[in-house]
């Protein structure tokens, strides 16, 4: 065998290149399934309920946070929604998985890779299925000009990543450290599918009723939909902007650091 | 395949206990604790470069979280430890990069195929496509899996997984092999297979550490073996000596009647150095087995069978860790 020059001391960035060929990989055996999930299913959303729903809202005259037609309305929002699912889905069982079931996180950590760059490689690849699946929802919608600007779209798509983080980072932390499964299945009940419904994706969350309406404040994704919502339709009001920007922003940092607490516990007891 | 044991950094360079080979791995005092319980509970250790050592032990005597620590995995709750020469608290990754892992269990990527096992592993460690590329075709034809290279993990059976695990951890040629229970649940055929394999690759002069319950998988393999029992050593050295020290040379076995070994026992424990009562026969620890059944006949006994043999290494074993189980 030829001996070869490895880095001794690897930074960062070649820490996660060296994972780059592991999730390529896992791309390749899993993209055919996530095609319908990522990409087929945003569309059936927006024809049910932006097109042909939509068109009894707007016959029906209803006051739209200043959204030209029902579908430019809730279009934001499903794209918001959908970075949010996409997120959550990545990074529940596949992370338990990696630990507990094929096991592939325990021969990452016998190798130079600590339980960080672990974290951030897995993350990435989150930020990469929510790109590409929020990316073409936006481009297509764009494309049928239910986008005000470009560069609004352009911001919105940015904001969308930063939603998949704001719910990824949390919830990976959270898979990390489990024992079983049993858990998701009441997430996805009682967190990700009633935030789905109530969080301003649908309708505008003042026409809750005075005493839970605050409630949708706290949901993050509400703060990622009115965000998407100002940018597409451009309607941005900067100070409310810059609330929901750090209240995602706060989300994803604090997760990603629980993140890399709780796979460093898990791993490295 | 060429294994070439480069030794640690010299300005790293372990202390030497003397003109030896350097330390691989150096503890004192090492302790790990969980919660309350104590896995590990103050054990010293010095594996000099090329030797194949062994931890053995029952289940639950502290062997896995010993070689979690020695694997920089696992932080020590307290002593001292040297792997390589380097502290494996401050230099993990660089510890990790010259160290193979087989674990207990399995943990390939049972969706991707063989050959990409070894592949996106070998990029972990930092080695070029084209190097992850050859050395893999190499390690493959060394574990006799050249052929099934193109197919899914899934496909194989147990022992050619456990080759696999063992060909994926030398993907980074490294220095130091750590082999927690290798042949756990392989059928016999399979366990020779992989002894041979083990065996060529400490003769190419990689450092072994495994762990075992099985003990003559660690008269095959060890030159030098601990035997662990509640996160304690409670024996060191090799497997003869281990035997010459811990047991007799030769033991006689004799089966009588069900329920008559208790009293029959105290009437020939003075011919033996060590009488052990069992259910179904009793056991005489002697220098000259035959020499000692010739008395246990000279005093009217007359055994339904009889066997003599030499001590092995599990009559230590069970002499130094019990026959209660412990699990």
């Amino acid at each position: 065998m030829t001996s070869v020059h490895v880095d001794p001391a690897p930074g960062r960035i070649e820490r996660l290149n060296r994972q780059v060929d592991y999730w390529v990989t896992v791309y390749k055996r899993t993209w055919r399934g996530s095609v319908i999930s990522s990409f087929l299913m945003p569309f059936l959303y927006v024809v049910a309920m932006g097109v042909l729903l939509g068109g009894l809202v707007d016959s029906g005259g209803a006051s739209l946070d200043g959204a030209p037609s029902y579908l430019a309305y809730i279009a934001p929002g499903l794209v918001a929604a959908h970075a949010m699912q996409t997120a959550a889905g990545e990074t529940m069982y596949p992370v338990l998985g990696a630990v507990k079931w094929n096991k592939t996180y325990l021969g990452m950590v016998a190798t130079p890779l600590t339980p960080a760059d672990i974290v951030t490689a897995h993350l990435g690849f989150v930020v990469f299925r929510v790109a590409t699946a929020c990316g073409a929802f936006l481009l297509v919608l764009g494309v049928f000009g239910l986008f005000t600007s470009v560069l609004g779209t352009v911001l919105a798509f940015f904001v969308q990543i930063l939603i998949g983080l704001a719910f990824g980072t949390p919830l990976y932390a959270y898979s990390a450290g489990l024992k079983d499964p049993t858990p998701f299945a009441v997430i996805f009940r009682v967190l990700i599918m009633p935030l789905f419904l109530f969080s301003g994706a649908f309708f505008p969350v003042s026409n809750l009723p005075d005493a839970i309406e605050w409630l949708a404040w706290l949901s993050p994704l509400w703060h990622g939909v009115d965000l998407t919502r100002m940018l597409t339709l451009g309607t941005v009001d900067g100070p409310l902007a810059l609330l929901h920007v750090v209240v995602l922003g706060t989300l994803a940092g604090v997760g990603y650091w629980w993140s890399i607490r709780r796979l460093t516990r898990r791993l490295m007891h | 395949m060429s294994q070439p044991v480069s030794h640690p950094d010299p300005t790293a360079a372990p202390r030497t206990s003397s003109e030896g080979p350097p330390s691989l791995i150096r503890a004192t005092g090492l302790r790990k604790s969980f919660g309350d319980f104590e896995a590990v509970r103050g054990i010293d250790l010095d594996v000099p470069a090329g030797e194949a050592f062994g931890f053995l032990g029952p289940n639950g005597a502290g062997k896995s979280s010993t070689m979690r620590m020695i694997a920089a995995v696992s932080p020590p709750s307290a002593g001292e430890l040297r792997i390589l020469g380097l502290d494996p608290a401050t230099h993990g990754p660089q510890i990790r990069a010259r160290l193979g892992v087989c674990p207990q269990e399995d943990t390939l990527d049972t969706e991707l195929s063989i050959r990409d096992n070894l592949v996106v592993y070998g990029r972990y460690f930092g080695l070029p496509r084209s190097e992850c590329a050859s050395r893999a075709d190499e390690l493959l034809r060394f574990f006799q899996l050249q052929e099934k290279a193109r197919q899914k993990v899934e496909s194989l059976s147990g022992g050619m997984k456990r080759r696999l695990t063992i060909a994926r951890s030398l993907i980074n040629q490294p220095d130091l092999l750590l082999l927690d229970e290798p042949t756990t649940g392989l059928d016999p055929q399979a366990r020779h297979v992989l002894w041979d394999k083990l065996f060529r690759l400490k003769q190419q002069g990689v450092t072994l550490v495994l762990t075992t319950h099985y003990m003559d998988e660690a008269e095959q393999l060890c030159d030098r073996l601990v035997v662990m029992d509640k996160g304690e050593i409670v024996a060191e050295g090799s497997p003869l000596a281990l035997i010459r020290e811990h047991s007799t040379r030769e033991v006689t076995e004799l089966r009588f009647g069900v329920g008559q070994h208790e009293s029959l026992a105290e009437r020939i424990d003075d011919l033996a150095e060590r009488v052990e009562v069992l259910p179904d026969r009793l056991l005489l620890y002697t220098d000259d087995g035959e020499e000692t059944l010739a008395r246990v006949h000279e005093r009217g006994l007359e055994p339904a069978a009889v066997l003599v043999r030499r001590s092995t290494l599990e009559d230590v074993f069970l002499h130094l860790t019990g026959r209660t189980l412990v699990d």
